[in-house]
């Protein structure tokens, strides 16, 4: 399989990816594992001359959403979060170790387009493919996301309410 | 000619990207330069953008793990077999950790390498969020800089001298208070970290990011680090850390700064 050195290639890019999507480096790896794994076994299915990246992010996609659906009831990361941490005096708003962890609180969709356009420079076409969505989705899914981020970094007022934990 | 084509969110988010065509461009950019609250909203995107590239970016260059080359392989074992290999790497690491921490008592100067390491990183990850900013760079500014210094000093718990940086060209914009890297359940090194903005005349900002650090922390030479498109040089002298960071600057100006910066720290 030709294909195969160029595979080998694209690891950093899926580490990087992976990493900026759950979080933590040993989940991340079992992320890439997987997809590699299952790229090997459905290498028929990629058709020649066609995004080879684009393709093996598809992979990892599915890999991850079949993922997160085993560990659904677990997983009670939703539109409903709260967007902000309690803001203390000004200034400690932006806890800086917590970045990693701010970009992990958004969900998961909105998430994987923003890391799709800003980290890996996909353009809009290839991410709304990838993801098997509309171009549409992926703009509001883009902006929605960038605005989270923004509202999380700067302490600005959440543009969604505040869930009561009781 | 305009098009007078409505200017829409999508554009705007196309703006962010760098990824409209010239005519279009320009557009949006006339449109923008109405709107400073939306201008700055903009910007804040391409912050995000550059902070991801200098959170992420050093994934790149870690070696790659070699489950995963082995997963290349084909046919290679499964992550169910790895996961027993994964506790036999673990054992391996637990050794690799020990010998490198009686390497560490043997050593004459005691530096916590990563410790040096994640200062560089937020101080890079710091720079990147506030210096993009155009109203809201600094908490107090250049011309309150008696009070931004006494109220620093009191908030990191000792006393901090600003450096004056005008040989390199560089004035100062004021400074902010940012939360530190302790972890508040064991109370390690929970004190706040300062950070001071200089800019250039050509609107070139560099960032000084200081904190206090932990009395087994020896001094150390100044060390490069490259965290996405951020150059940081950073040392530790006496009871702090400092951190330079600039996007703007050069390695060699920026070492230029930041011997400027250390000469008048230590008179």
């Amino acid at each position: 399989m030709a294909e195969r050195h160029a595979i080998v290639e694209l690891i950093p890019r899926l580490r990087r990816y992976a990493r900026a999507l759950v979080g933590d480096r040993a989940t991340a790896d079992d992320l890439v594992q997987d997809t590699l794994e299952r790229a090997l076994i459905k290498f028929h299915l990629y058709r020649e001359g066609t995004d080879l990246r684009a393709w093996l992010f598809t992979v990892m996609h599915n890999v991850h959403v079949n993922r997160l659906r085993a560990a659904r009831g677990t997983d009670p990361l939703d539109e409903e979060m709260p967007e902000m941490a309690q803001r203390g005096t000004q200034g400690d708003a932006l806890a800086l170790r917590d970045l990693n962890r701010a970009i992990v609180r958004l969900p998961d969709e909105q998430r994987e387009v923003l890391l799709l356009v800003a980290l890996e420079h996909m353009s809009y076409d290839d991410v709304a493919r990838t993801l098997g969505i509309p171009i549409g989705t992926v703009m509001s899914r883009l902006s929605r996301a960038r605005e989270k981020l923004r509202a999380m970094m700067f302490g600005l007022p959440a543009t969604t309410k505040l869930k009561v934990v009781k | 000619m305009t098009s007078n084509q409505p200017v829409t969110e999508a554009d705007l988010q196309a703006y962010a990207d760098e990824r409209l065509a010239d005519a279009r461009r320009a557009e949006v950019e006339a449109w923008l330069a109405t709107r400073p609250e939306d201008a700055e909203r903009i910007a804040g995107y391409r912050a995000q953008r550059d902070m991801l590239h200098a959170l992420y970016d050093p994934v790149l260059d870690e070696p790659v793990p070699e489950r995963l080359r082995a997963a290349m392989r084909g046919g290679g074992r499964s992550r169910a077999i790895a996961r027993v290999a994964g506790w036999v790497a673990l054992g391996a690491a637990l050794g690799v950790l020990a010998g490198w921490q009686l390497r560490a008592l043997q050593a004459p100067v005691r530096v916590a390498q990563g410790e040096g390491m994640s200062m560089a990183r937020r101080a890079a990850v710091a720079h990147v969020t506030y210096s993009p900013e155009i109203r809201h760079p600094v908490e107090v500014g250049a011309d309150q800089e008696a009070h931004l210094v006494a109220w620093l000093s009191k908030r990191l718990g000792a006393p901090l001298h600003v450096p004056v940086l005008d040989r390199a060209g560089l004035k100062l914009v004021g400074g902010r208070l940012l939360p530190g890297d302790g972890d508040p359940a064991t109370g390690v090194n929970p004190a706040p970290v300062a950070q001071f903005m200089y800019q250039g005349a050509k609107g070139q900002r560099v960032t000084l990011y200081v904190r206090i650090e932990a009395a087994d922390h020896r001094d150390t030479a100044f060390r490069f680090a490259r965290e996405g498109g951020v150059r940081v040089f950073y040392w530790i002298d006496r009871n702090f850390g400092y951190a330079l960071s600039t996007s703007d600057l050069d390695r060699s100006e920026l070492l230029n700064v930041a011997n400027l910066v250390y000469k008048q720290l230590n008179p």
